[in-house]
């Protein structure tokens, strides 16, 4: 079961398959995060400046 | 479909419409990674039309498989060793980052961008753009290359079989090459034809000459790299399968296929498409977009439909597959879904950065050409 391959097995064939698939996964992943943190932040920001104004 | 032609029109259409959508990931990498600005201008219209081939090659693969609810199972169940495993894995992560890059364009339109949290989004979402784009590239790279992988293993089809580098045979760098040949030409052809309805210009003249260009020494590239292919299949692969030449070309399938593939529609668009004098004429720019197009579809059909049709067996005879009505509709319905998808992003979405340019109008006497688009940088 791991890692979340139900028939997963440690060979060399499965750890490139899986391990490049999970490395997009994670820059995808991360890509999406930072977007998300960056908007939080931008939109915190400009909320207080419409406050102390 | 039946049981001896187990792929049919839907994989072929499945395999030509990724192939033209790889005009989204490869315009992408052109742009964000080597830092062709230039191609800004035709950016969107390259990620909705990528948008659309793979939206449409998955709902069909979900037609094809006969049970969706068990599509999920490739996943679950997934067979590191096929070909297949890894296109669906790619096709399925690159739609969604096809997806990712249309948010912006989606968050562009005039009313959402009013909603502060979705233009702020979408402006986050521009700037990490190459990291996305990246990662497009490196799905597309290989599960364009895994398609034509898929038929090159095929040990026991002498038609298909490839010898290769290390685990992939040539078909799998075949593929890759003409997919990016071909799709900065759909992506051309299907601006163009835009330009015709809508009756404006979209893009300026030399944003077509240089995806022209591009397309043009990519086929020329894929064409040498094809013939050598071929002549090597035709003098190693064949005779060791105990056959000749002439023995894959027979009734419909017969050897004017290959020359149509190859000689009318690669060599002659190739030509068209890198000769600067031709090139500059619109018709003949648009003639070898088509030709090239045309050429990579019959590829794919060749692949797809005249593997399966040469027999393998000694019982077996050469067979010829036609289409139901039911194949045909479920193709054309992708058809157009493409168009309806496509026509509703032009309506509603800033998808060509250059036509308020291209275009001014006159407001209460005064030439506007910004006319407040939204254009993240």
């Amino acid at each position: 079961m791991v890692p979340f391959v139900f028939e997963w097995a440690w060979d060399a064939g499965h750890l490139i398959f899986m391990g490049l698939l999970y490395l997009v996964l994670g820059a995808i992943s991360l890509g999406l995060l930072y977007a998300f943190v960056k908007t939080w932040l931008k939109l915190r920001t400009s909320n207080d400046k419409f406050q102390s104004s | 479909m039946n049981h001896y032609f187990a792929f049919g029109l839907w994989i072929v259409f499945d395999l030509s419409v990724i192939a033209l959508g790889a005009g989204a990931f490869f315009t992408g990498f052109l742009t964000y990674i080597i830092g062709k600005g230039d191609l800004k201008a035709i950016i969107n219209p390259a990620v909705v039309i990528g948008f659309i081939c793979y939206s449409a090659a998955i709902a069909m693969l979900g037609v094809d498989i006969g049970q969706p609810l068990r599509g999920w199972f490739i996943f679950w169940h997934a067979n590191v060793h096929s070909m297949l495993t890894e296109v669906s894995f790619c096709i399925t992560v690159y739609l969604g980052v096809l997806t990712i890059e249309y948010l912006p364009l989606i968050f562009s339109n005039r009313k959402l961008n009013e909603i502060r949290e979705f233009n702020i989004f979408g402006d986050s979402l521009h700037h990490i753009m190459p990291l996305f784009a990246a990662a497009g590239t490196f799905l597309s790279f290989f599960h364009q290359g895994s398609l034509g992988g898929m038929f090159g293993v095929l040990f026991a089809r002498p038609f298909a079989f490839r010898e290769g580098f290390l685990i992939w045979p040539w078909t799998f760098f075949l593929f890759i090459l003409s997919s990016i040949a071909a799709g900065p030409s759909f992506t051309l052809l299907c601006v163009w034809i835009t330009q015709k309805v809508t009756g404006r210009e979209l893009v300026k003249r030399d944003i077509f000459t240089m995806l022209a260009k591009i397309s043009g020494w990519l086929l020329t590239s894929y064409i040498i790299l094809k013939i050598l292919d071929t002549i090597s299949w035709a003098y190693g692969v064949v005779p060791r399968a105990g056959l000749s030449f002439m023995d894959f070309y027979e009734g419909p399938y017969g050897i004017w296929l290959m020359i149509a593939e190859i000689g009318i529609f690669g060599i002659i668009p190739a030509i068209i498409l890198i000769t600067p004098r031709l090139r500059e004429k619109n018709a003949l720019l648009i003639i070898g977009a088509l030709m090239n197009i045309t050429g990579i579809v019959l590829n794919r059909f060749i692949f797809t439909i005249q593997t399966l049709t040469i027999p393998v067996m000694p019982f077996d005879r050469f067979m010829s597959y036609s289409p139901s009505w039911q194949e045909w509709g479920i193709a054309l319905c992708t058809i157009g879904y493409g168009v309806i998808l496509f026509s509703l992003s032009y309506r509603y979405l800033p998808l060509f950065p250059q036509e308020v340019e291209l275009n001014p109008v006159r407001v209460l006497g005064k030439v506007v050409k910004d006319s407040g688009l939204v254009k993240r940088r």
